[in-house]
């Protein structure tokens, strides 16, 4: 397995990552608060591919949990950012809860079509929705903490910072966590053969829904950072490219590490930025270009980059067992 | 009994280019195995080619005629060269990979085509207009229909027939069955699959880009366009059944079909329509109305 980090080390990382925002200019500032808010939706779909299931629709929990936000935020004036990503994540883990189980029966291509079904019959339908603003959705107030408001536009910018280095930073140890458990593992078994699963007596649909829950939960609360971050909504957030945004950062990171991707989403926010600064409307054209270049070079991901080395001795070792796994049918 | 006619007539003129759209992307699918994000790009293709064509052959003073004549051409020309390009010189590398990988390479692509329609033509609308009056005004059941439109019909008509009776009558279109149906014994037998892959794929986007030209002249062709029509043509695909014509075209229908249902008499319904629709036929049919039952878990 791959190197353990102690849990303790990790959540000084957390806590170190957080402190150096003190020092950021602002513009990175908020470059990173978007980019943990994506690390975290892609995080939740690293999860999910564990079983070999893509989900191309996952815009549809991160606008559930923005709207639901929003909404909760401008009824009842609940302002508090911690709170805000909580009802994110409820509301996102809701729909997980209904959805899941019910799309856990199909796998590969269709997978990710119903999921992108899904996304898009609610991205239609907000469209049309005039109570919730239509296609120009609406805007929210600014996020508080523990009853503190933030008046200097620094000093906001860095609390949605913190709260979402850390949110993401815990949810990045969780998924840590869940990888080595034992349900973790039988999640990658569904991967390789859903059928033996079965034959083992566990419950291939059960860890493919489970596994979908705690995606929807992660882009519930990542769409309430994103809401938190630009204080306004409208229905892109389920919009079928924005799902593919995320995807693109978790084929990025690929599989075998959480660090990955976190870095695969700053890579892309920077990439994003850069481009749009120098290459004003080919930022696509980079966004491809580099996600094809991925694809070729890197087919495990940027994760690969410092893990490959480890996982090549240990192929090496067990080169035999898996020559013989891989002629068995 | 008027009102449901002209549903009925608006719901077939946009199946029309709808089937064409969807023909080319279960094509393509069923030869290789590709769900093509980027179809919808080739769409736009076509019809930012087909609007370039018109406004030079109106440049030049030349009837419409010719200038549709003009578009079609060009854009059957640039396309299959595009198609033959992008198959030989990017796709084939990834073969053999996941088809959630390939998937995320058309993305790419399409990422890729987006920027490039926006380089070559700018981000305003730009229009084609002129073959749009070429076949005057119709009175149909006393209502009146632009004939550009009603000639769509039959055009896309045409053309199914012309891929159904290509792949089940001649030695080709049997061929290319049988790669779809099982390519190791297709090279076995001595087919040259890699040939087929890159003349099915040209196809594939030729189609698409046809269905642009052919609409161009109907619409603003602008950025945005093609993750449009891409997202009606999955959900026609998917409602048909991946890689089956029949289906197209029924998906096209009950596509058209709903959308012009929900403009005329509930139009904040539209495009929830059509998803609540595909997500019906997904959930009872997951291998959609037309596909064979397979053994192979989905």
């Amino acid at each position: 397995m791959k190197k353990d980090l102690h849990p303790l080390a990790m959540i000084a990382v957390i806590a170190g990552v957080t402190l150096f925002g003190r020092v950021l200019p602002t513009w990175t500032l908020s470059l990173a608060t978007i980019a943990a808010s994506n690390a975290l939706i892609a995080l939740g779909i690293v999860v999910l591919a564990r079983t070999g299931n893509v989900s191309f629709g996952q815009g549809l929990f991160f606008a559930a949990g923005g709207y639901g936000v929003a909404l909760i935020a401008n009824a009842w004036g609940l302002t508090d950012a911690v709170a805000q990503v909580i009802v994110g994540a409820a509301c996102g883990g809701l729909l997980g809860l209904v959805i899941g189980p019910l799309i856990a029966r199909y796998s590969g291509i269709f997978f990710g079509m119903l999921t992108l079904a899904l996304s898009m019959v609610f991205y239609g339908a907000l469209v049309k929705s005039t109570a919730l603003g239509g296609s120009d959705g609406f805007n929210v107030g600014r996020p508080s903490l523990f009853g503190m408001t933030f008046t200097d536009p620094r000093e906001a910018d860095f609390m949605l910072y913190a709260v979402s280095v850390i949110v993401t930073g815990l949810a990045g140890i969780g998924a840590t966590f869940l990888f080595r458990s034992e349900f973790g593992l039988a999640s990658l078994a569904v991967r390789e053969n859903n059928l033996r699963v079965e034959y083992l007596g566990l419950s291939a649909n059960r860890i493919i829904s489970i596994n979908f829950l705690i995606a929807a939960i992660f882009a519930g609360a990542s769409g309430a950072f994103a809401l938190m971050a630009q204080r306004h909504i409208d229905p892109q957030f389920a919009y079928w490219t924005t799902s593919g945004e995320f995807v693109f950062v978790a084929v990025l990171a690929g599989n075998q590490s959480v660090a990955a991707v976190f870095v695969a989403s700053m890579a892309l926010e920077l990439v994003r930025s850069f481009s749009n600064l120098y290459l004003p409307n080919t930022w696509q054209l980079v966004l491809g270009v580099f996600l094809l270049g991925v694809i070729l070079f890197l087919p495990r991901g940027i994760g690969s980059l410092w893990i490959r080395d480890r996982r090549k001795r240990r192929i090496s070792a067990t080169a035999p067992l898996t020559a013989e796994r891989g002629a068995a049918p | 009994m008027n009102f449901f006619l002209t549903i009925v007539l608006d719901g077939l003129i946009q199946a029309s280019w709808l089937f064409i759209v969807a023909l080319g992307l279960t094509l393509v699918f069923g030869v290789l195995k590709i769900l093509n994000i980027a179809h919808g790009s080739f769409y736009a293709l076509g019809a930012y080619i087909a609007a370039t064509a018109v406004t030079m052959v109106a440049a030049r003073g030349l009837p419409p005629s010719v200038g549709f004549v003009a578009m079609l051409l060009s854009v059957a020309l640039i396309a299959s060269a595009v198609g033959l390009l992008l198959e030989r010189g990017l796709l084939k590398m990834f073969y053999g990979r996941d088809e959630v990988v390939l998937l995320l390479v058309t993305y790419a692509v399409f990422l890729i085509l987006e920027d490039v329609t926006k380089l070559i033509w700018g981000v305003n609308p730009i229009y084609a207009t002129q073959p749009y009056e070429l076949f005057g005004n119709l009175e149909f059941a006393g209502l009146y229909y632009v004939g550009y439109d009603l000639v769509l019909i039959p055009i896309s008509a045409l053309i199914g027939f012309a891929i159904w009776f290509g792949l089940n009558r001649t030695v080709i279109g049997k061929i290319v069955l049988a790669v779809i149906h099982n390519e190791e014994m297709s090279v076995s037998m001595g087919v040259r699959v890699n040939r087929v892959y890159a003349i099915a794929f040209a196809f594939g986007v030729l189609l698409a880009a046809l269905a642009g030209a052919l609409t161009a002249p109907k619409i603003s062709m602008q950025p945005g366009l093609s993750s449009d029509v891409i997202i009606l043509s999955f959900a026609i695909v998917v409602i048909g059944g991946l890689g089956s014509v029949e289906g197209a075209a029924v998906g096209a229908i009950l596509v058209g079909l709903a959308r012009a249902a929900s403009v005329h008499l509930m139009p904040q319904a539209e495009l929830f329509m059509i998803y609540l629709i595909m997500a019906a036929v997904l959930m009872f049919r997951p291998e959609g109305l037309f596909k064979r039952e397979t053994a192979r878990r989905i």
